[in-house]
């Protein structure tokens, strides 16, 4: 039993350990080798343009719901006016990055481990390296950069609709002040809001790329192993972004 | 020549390599082969690297491959060509992409000559026509052809070839044996060829090796292996189930 105990403690050392060299080796090479505009092009668009329709559609039911249940909230204190400012709030601080990670984990951290899972089972990893060719140069560092640049640019197009979402509902249908919900907003919101909502997508968008990638890389044998590893690595990336997600507020708070 | 001395390999518990020793001769085509499971596969992953031994040397024209570093490893690779048992062609590019693409990446030819290039190695194993279908749109011994012609496309010293024609139909089977004879020919590259294919690896290859339990058993031509008096070298070819090798 101690053996076995010990046995599972070194395997997972091993794997945390390798899923941290991963991380280091994925900036080294995005410093040394960088991919080809190319290949980050295309990534862009996988990750960040193709996201675009299930970020609108998440951000703008995300700010409904949040005019209305600030406005329900409000009234009872007779605040209605600072709507704008509790739903601006609450979408810039923490509902924007941590939706639009968790969406893009969904649609494009999964298809990121099944792509690369199905590249290592099938050899075509090996392919590369029999090439002379370091696979993070083609495989990981453009899905890298590509989501460190989509997952803030997301973020701020599900901030904007999602308080256009909140407008819709507050003011067109609840008869919220129009100008109440803009200027209260505008006198509340301040850069550092900003800043640290961009600054936790950014890092939202390292772990998906981090965990997508690495969960592929390490895919265990045949579609089953493949399967298994986008499943865990939506799961992963879910809790590494929440658990995070608590720690950066606490700094930048 | 490539060159292991002492390989040691598990895979867990399970031994695989225990003290596997072969020299591969330059310019010639060597078969190694053996029962399933025997571990030529990952004889072959090491002399290119993609497997590092638990112990032993592995060396490439003297120049050793085990625990150096990712360049100097690459360095060495780029002598290489590899012919994987599933062909591990890229399956989001089209077979020209696919056969360009270490053209692209490691020459810095203009793009008409890599055009060229492309469409000379396909012509070479036997194809026309195809450089737009994607791999998922061929045949099996098409992808070995492309394959076959995107590890030759840069002219390397070394070329492994990892159960080529496996399951194929005996047609085909000898038409990729030819084809390896041909470009064998053609460019003079030192050849390694896993295969069960007996008996017809003994025309294609000049020395034979065979794998057994770890070790190299016997190591000669064609006609040594064929002549051999071992009793598993005798029962592997005849297709015998009864002798040493035992099916688990």
């Amino acid at each position: 039993m101690i053996q076995a105990l010990g046995h599972t403690t070194i395997e997972i050392l091993r794997d945390l350990g390798r899923t941290g060299w991963f991380l280091l080796y994925s900036f080294y090479m995005i410093v040394r080798r960088p991919p080809s505009l190319l290949h980050v092009l295309k990534q862009l668009r996988f990750i960040g343009t193709k996201s675009l329709f299930v970020i609108v559609l998440t951000a703008g039911f995300t700010g409904m719901v949040l005019g209305l249940q600030g406005y329900y909230t409000l009234s009872k204190f007779g605040s209605e006016g600072m709507l704008g400012t509790a739903v601006a709030l609450s979408l810039i601080r923490e509902l924007g990055p941590v939706l639009a990670a968790l969406m893009v984990t969904g649609r494009a951290g999964s298809a990121i481990t099944a792509e690369i899972g199905i590249m290592r089972i099938t050899e075509q990893i090996d392919a590369l390296e029999t090439m002379a060719l370091d696979p993070f140069k083609y495989l990981v560092t453009p899905k890298f950069i590509a989501a460190m640049i989509s997952l803030p640019l997301l973020c701020a197009i599900f901030d904007v609709i999602g308080i256009y979402g909140g407008w819709l509902v507050g003011v067109k249908l609840l008869g919220v002040n129009p100008g109440a919900y803009f200027y209260e907003m505008e006198k509340s919101v301040v850069w550092r809001d900003v800043y640290s909502g961009f600054l936790k997508s950014f890092s939202f968008g390292v772990i998906i790329a981090w965990i997508g990638c690495y969960k592929g890389y390490y895919a265990g044998h045949g579609a089953e192993g493949v399967s298994k590893a986008t499943t865990e690595a939506v799961v992963l990336t879910s809790v590494i972004i929440l658990v995070w997600d608590y720690f950066l507020t606490s700094v930048l708070l | 020549m490539i060159t292991l001395r002492n390989v040691h390999k598990s895979f867990g518990s399970q031994k695989v390599l225990n003290g596997l020793d072969i020299d591969i001769p330059d310019g010639k085509i060597t078969a190694i082969i053996g029962p399933s499971g025997e571990g030529k596969s990952v004889l072959l992953k090491h002399l290119i690297g993609l497997l590092q031994p638990d112990s032993g040397t592995v060396e490439v024209d003297g120049e050793s491959i085990v625990a150096v570093r990712r360049s100097e490893l690459n360095r060495i690779r780029e002598k290489f060509g590899m012919l994987f048992q599933n062909v591990a062609l890229f399956d989001s590019m089209t077979v020209f992409e696919n056969v360009a693409f270490p053209l692209e990446e490691k020459t810095s030819l203009a793009k008409e000559e890599i055009r060229c290039r492309v469409l000379s190695a396909l012509e070479d194993v036997g194809l026309k026509n195809i450089e737009k279908k994607f791999p998922d749109e061929l045949s099996g011994g098409m992808k070995k052809r492309v394959g076959l012609a995107r590890a030759v496309v840069l002219n390397p010293k070394i070329i492994l070839f990892d159960e080529p024609t496996t399951g194929l139909d005996p047609i085909i089977k000898r038409a990729i044996h030819q084809l390896i004879k041909d470009t064998h020919a053609k460019f003079g590259f030192t050849a390694v060829i896993v295969s069960h294919e007996i008996p017809e690896i003994f025309d294609v290859a000049q020395h034979v090796a065979m794998l057994f339990r770890g070790k190299i058993l016997q190591f000669g031509s064609s006609d040594d292996i064929i002549n051999s008096t071992e009793p598993a070298i005798r029962q592997f070819i005849s297709g015998s189930l009864d002798g040493p090798i035992q099916m688990v």
